[in-house]
């Protein structure tokens, strides 16, 4: 890594910050993400270079809750960090210009920026009567969608509104709510589902497009697989408590105090991909649903998410054994009550009428016996 | 006595001593015993290193394509004993301070009862690698494998309105043009491609490789190691020699597996069978010989009258 | 064919009497239970399982159903080979009971097996035949339907040479001809066939090996399979008779019966002295003392019972002795069969079999449908014996 300290430098450097804290700042954020040391070199080059990429960032049906999410991260000051590694060009919560500057700001970082900008879309697009639920300076969310999506670089849908539909689309779902893929089809949709999605993971995508200029590798919806290539249940702190049978049956019960599993109080735990088990909210140890004692609602799935009753149980798709074993000789076979009388009875009832039936047929032959047919007469 | 009984109780005689000689000839040259093929693949289960972690169970579900086969609340792998869904079981023997871990599995016999019980091939063991394989595609469900089975290994699908025998089958269906090499004194596939239990054993509790290479390993452990285990190969000889052994640090008989000698299964019902009926000649023998006797007492009944008659 | 041997006749007279209509009352429930089998599988409607999973539709259908149609060969043996003419009378029904015994045999295992639609492959596929002793049961025993059916023929040729159909009545001719033309090569299949089959029931049970318990486990067991096949044959037959008498008012053929039975009584004690002796040279005497022997000692107990009651000229020519040596007869010979195959079959004390109520149903209507196939044939076609016709020069 070249040796950066000179006061000369043109890169903007955040206030009180020096080269090295900077370059150590951003090869932890860079670690925390997954990214590697030769990806934060790139990033420290680029920053030094003044090459911030474009971030616009879209807002539609939605709490806003993701973007408050990438707010928290604190350790390091990422705000300002990602203030100065991307040049967030558009952000209806967090830019001081409202109105036409903050049209016009939009439509000069798309000219300016073309076929390079990062598109990210937070908050579902509703489709019903040609999208007129969610309308923006006098254009629908449909169409801003489209038209911002056509010249991105690359495109990524955050949290779970914008990935699928998320809350505004459950049912009935009177606006036609739906995620940005089914809107953008064919194109590649980088999808950060959960409800909020948890902000680190935005940052290694985001960085790893700023660094590298390349995309995670995605599943078949569009998710990263660094953060949702298993289910809760893969990797949750309680599962030996479900290997061993150890369940809460009721809220506050003795188990329940114990922080046993909580699949019996209807953890989508292993029906939904997710990374929470191990990657926590507000940085907070166990802060995170099962964390705090409550079965997970599987706010990534969006067959489960708003769909499927908080405390309704999931199937074990692909169940592995549990904590106990079997005897080398289990007992089975079924020995039937009303089989074995029924079959007492029947060979009792023949025999016993094979005893009278020979008794009845007396000791004397019944007729004197004719002359053997074999004889001749 | 008629003279025509006389006659005749001497033709039956006759016939009765002629089959028995014709029988009993090729019957006492009894059916050599089997050997083992010279590339045979197996298994050394040891159960000193066998932590009970299961992994081998859900290796060998996956990899077989199994329903699972789920206990009764239906959210875990819980095999009692093989099934129709399991090819492979981890069971436990414990009794006073006295503990093991029991894997459980085909043992693909030298001397299979099972292919021997089978009429039309099923189950079949290939002349290569000894592995018994079965094909559902001749098999007309008659079970008599699993009656035969000294090990009660092979399992039905009884709930199945189109039900097979299930056993393990040494994941064959792995191996495509997989070619062996030698790893660690063993003859291996590459990953992904030999049984999927030996690949998943975190301990190395259970090992694949050539009958004689595992054979070896085996009595060389129990020669390091005197003290720590029963001083036995099991499967070395017992019902003429199964490929997958066995080394325990308690009786072999409290893992469920019987103190059985060095026969084979099948060699007295088929020393008797390939006996009496070598080139079916003793029955064609039969039939002539009847034949005639029907013929002469057919011409003459038992007071000279009318023989046989319909 | 003979002028002056005894002739066959129909009983006539109605089918459907009132206890007919049970005996086909309790078949058809049997088939409902068969129909339920083969629409949900076994496990349905059974209790087999993988540590036993031959129950009573092998035991006693198939093993025992043929022992007790063996009252064919049986009397065959006596009548044709040993040339005793006097016996028989006893032939046809003998071979009517045979042919039904098999062949819902032959239902059993189609119910029994769990791919049964593989059937036809077994015959079919010679080349890959093996040396399994059931795979020769299976061919034997579909050739033995066969030549009972061939055998039985005759009864259906009289009758349909009657027929006011002339085309019936020149086949019925050319059936009776060709019949007797070759009797002597059909009978010594008729004879051959069961030698194989019934002692290789029992050598299937060798491939057991030591599931099957030392009392039973002996290279004689074909041998000892074959000779209860015969006694089981004979009690049957005398049973059958004195029956078929009582049922259709017909004259006893008490005397034919009582030599009959002697010779049964002869057969059955030896059965009894070569298994004894079997067990004794085998070094297995002292595993008669545990719940094993019991069953063995059932088993021979019954059979030497049947005896005893023969021993006596009086009791052999006294109706209701005959009747009530032959029942001890077949059902020692029955507990024996059932013995073998799964009595003494063991394959693990964890595991245990009892037969469910519908896997029961399915055996009561077989044996009613057997029954009631018995007597509407008897009914239908000259297969009794009845009185001699007028000689005829």
């Amino acid at each position: 890594m070249n040796d950066l300290r000179t006061d000369e430098s043109p890169v903007m450097v955040p206030d009180g910050l020096d080269r090295r804290s900077f370059v150590k700042a951003v090869t932890m954020a860079a670690a925390a993400v997954g990214l590697n040391a030769t990806a934060a070199a790139k990033m420290v080059e680029a920053a030094v270079a003044g090459v911030k990429p474009s971030v616009i960032w879209l807002h539609f049906q939605e709490c806003t809750g993701c973007t408050e999410s990438l707010l928290r991260t604190s350790h390091p000051d990422l705000a300002k960090l990602i203030l100065d590694l991307v040049s967030l060009d558009y952000h209806e919560t967090l830019m001081a210009a409202a109105g036409f500057q903050a049209e016009e700001a939009l439509h000069a970082a798309m000219k300016a920026n073309e076929g390079k900008y990062i598109c990210v879309i937070e908050g579902a697009i509703p489709t019903k009567d040609d999208g007129i639920y969610c309308m923006i300076g006098g254009k629908t969310a449909l169409s801003i969608v489209n038209e911002v999506a056509e010249k991105a670089g690359a495109i990524v849908a955050i949290g779970s509104c914008a990935s699928w539909g998320g809350i505004p689309s459950a049912d009935p779902n009177p606006t036609g709510a739906t995620g940005a893929p089914m809107v953008l089809k064919g194109k590649t949709v980088v999808t950060l589902p959960g409800c909020p999605a948890n902000p680190y993971i935005f940052l290694g995508t985001a960085l790893q497009f700023v660094a590298l200029g390349s995309l995670p590798a995605l599943d078949d919806k569009g998710r990263p697989t660094f953060a949702y290539g298993r289910t809760i249940h893969e990797h949750c702190p309680r599962r030996a408590h479900f290997d061993a049978g150890r369940f809460v049956q009721q809220f506050g019960d003795e188990g329940h105090r114990q922080g046993w599993c909580l699949y019996k109080t209807g953890c989508k735990g292993p029906a939904t991909h997710a990374s929470c088990s191990t990657l926590q909210f507000g940085e907070v140890v166990d802060a995170w649903p099962i964390g705090l004692g409550h079965p997970c609602f599987g706010c990534t799935e969006q067959s489960l998410a708003f769909r499927v009753p908080l405390h309704d149980t999931v199937m074990i798709e692909r169940p592995t054994p549990p904590d106990t074993y079997p005897g080398i000789h289990e007992a089975q076979g079924h020995v039937g009550a009303i089989a074995t009388g029924i079959a007492g009875l029947a060979v009792g009832a023949a025999l016993g009428a094979g005893y009278r039936f020979a008794k009845k047929l007396g000791d004397e032959p019944a007729a004197p016996p004719p002359p053997d047919p074999g004889v001749k007469p | 006595m008629n003279p025509g009984r006389r006659r005749a109780l001497r033709v039956l005689a006759g016939t009765a001593s002629a089959t028995a000689t014709v029988a009993a000839a090729p019957a006492h040259a009894a059916r050599a015993p089997k050997q083992v093929p010279p590339e045979a693949m197996g298994m050394l289960y040891d159960t000193t290193k066998c932590i009970g972690c299961k992994a081998c169970v859900t290796a060998c579900s996956v990899a077989n394509d199994l329903e699972p086969d789920r206990g009764p609340d239906g959210l875990h792998l819980m095999p009692l004993d093989l099934s129709g869904k399991t090819k492979n079981v981890i069971k436990l023997y414990r009794e006073g301070d006295k503990v093991s871990f029991m894997k459980s599995q085909c043992m693909h016999c030298v001397d299979p009862a099972c292919a021997s019980a089978c009429m039309l091939h099923s189950l079949q063991k290939d002349e290569t690698t000894g592995i018994v394989s079965y094909d559902p595609t001749y098999c007309v469900g008659c079970r008599y494998c699993q009656m035969a089975c000294p090990f009660n290994v092979a399992k039905f699908e009884f709930d199945e309105a189109v039900p097979r025998i299930v056993k393990c089958e040494l994941c064959r269906h792995r191996v495509g043009d997989a070619k062996l090499a030698d790893d660690g004194g063993f003859s291996r596939y590459t990953r992904g491609h030999g049984p999927a239990c030996c690949e998943v054993c975190p301990r190395g509790a259970v090992v694949y490789g050539k009958r004689s290479e595992l054979l070896a390993e085996a009595k060389r452990r129990l020669a390091a190691n005197p003290g720590a285990y029963v001083p036995k190969v099991y499967g070395e000889t017992e019902a003429g020699g199964t490929q997958v052994l066995y080394l325990s640090h308690v009786p072999f008989e409290k893992l469920g597996l019987p103190d059985y000698g060095p026969q084979g299964v099948p060699h007295t019902a088929y020393t008797i069978q390939e006996g009496l009926y070598k080139g079916f000649a003793a029955p064609v023998a039969l039939y002539a010989v009847l034949g005639a006797v029907l013929w002469r007492n057919r011409k003459k009944g038992p007071d000279g009258g009318e023989g046989v008659q319909s | 064919m003979s002028t002056h041997a005894s002739v066959h006749r129909e009983v006539g007279g109605p089918i459907l009497t009132p206890s007919y209509r049970v005996l086909l009352a309790i078949a058809a429930l049997g088939g409902v239970m068969m129909l339920w089998r083969f629409a949900a599988g076994l496990a349905a409607v059974s209790n087999l399982n993988d540590g036993y999973p031959w129950g009573i539709w092998i035991a006693f259908d198939v093993v025992t159903g043929t022992a007790l149609g063996c009252g064919g060969y049986a009397v065959a043996l006596l009548v044709y080979i040993l040339n005793k003419g006097e016996y028989h009378p006893l032939v046809r029904p003998a071979i009517l009971t045979s042919l039904l015994g098999y062949g819902l045999a032959v239902l059993a295992v189609t119910v029994d097996l769990g791919r049964f639609w593989e059937l036809w492959k077994v015959p079919v596929f010679f080349w890959r035949w093996s040396h399994s002793p059931q795979l020769e049961v299976a061919l034997c025993v579909a050739t033995y339907v066969l030549v009972l059916l061939i055998e039985l023929s005759p009864a259906f040729f009289e009758k349909w040479r009657k027929s006011p159909d002339t085309g019936l009545r020149s086949f019925a001719e050319k059936g009776l001809a060709f019949v007797k033309r070759f009797f002597v090569w059909i009978l010594a299949l008729g004879i051959l066939l069961p030698t194989m089959h019934q002692s290789s029931l029992g050598t299937m049970m060798l491939l057991t090996g030591p599931k099957l318990h030392p009392l039973w486990f002996t290279p004689w067991l074909p041998f000892l399979f074959l000779v209860n096949c015969v006694v089981m044959g004979y009690g049957v037959v005398v049973l059958e008779s004195h029956a078929a008498a009582s049922a259709f008012g017909r004259r006893r053929e008490t005397v034919m019966l009582g030599r009959l039975s002697k010779v049964a009584m002869g057969v059955a004690l030896f059965f009894v002295a070569f298994r004894l002796a079997d067990i004794v040279l085998r070094g297995q005497a002292a595993a008669l003392f545990s719940w094993f022997g019991v069953a063995v000692l059932v088993e021979l107990g019954l059979l030497v019972a049947g005896a005893l009651v023969l021993m006596s000229q009086a009791n052999r020519r006294s109706p209701s002795q005959q009747a009530l040596a032959a029942l001890l007869l077949v059902v020692g010979g029955t507990v024996y069969r059932f013995n073998v195959y799964l009595v003494g079959f063991r394959p693990g004390e964890h595991w245990s079999y009892f037969p469910a109520v519908p896997e029961l149903l399915i055996t009561f209507g077989i044996v009613a449908l057997e029954i009631a196939l018995y007597v509407a044939a008897v009914k239908t076609f000259p297969i009794l014996a009845g009185e001699p016709e007028p000689a005829r020069a």
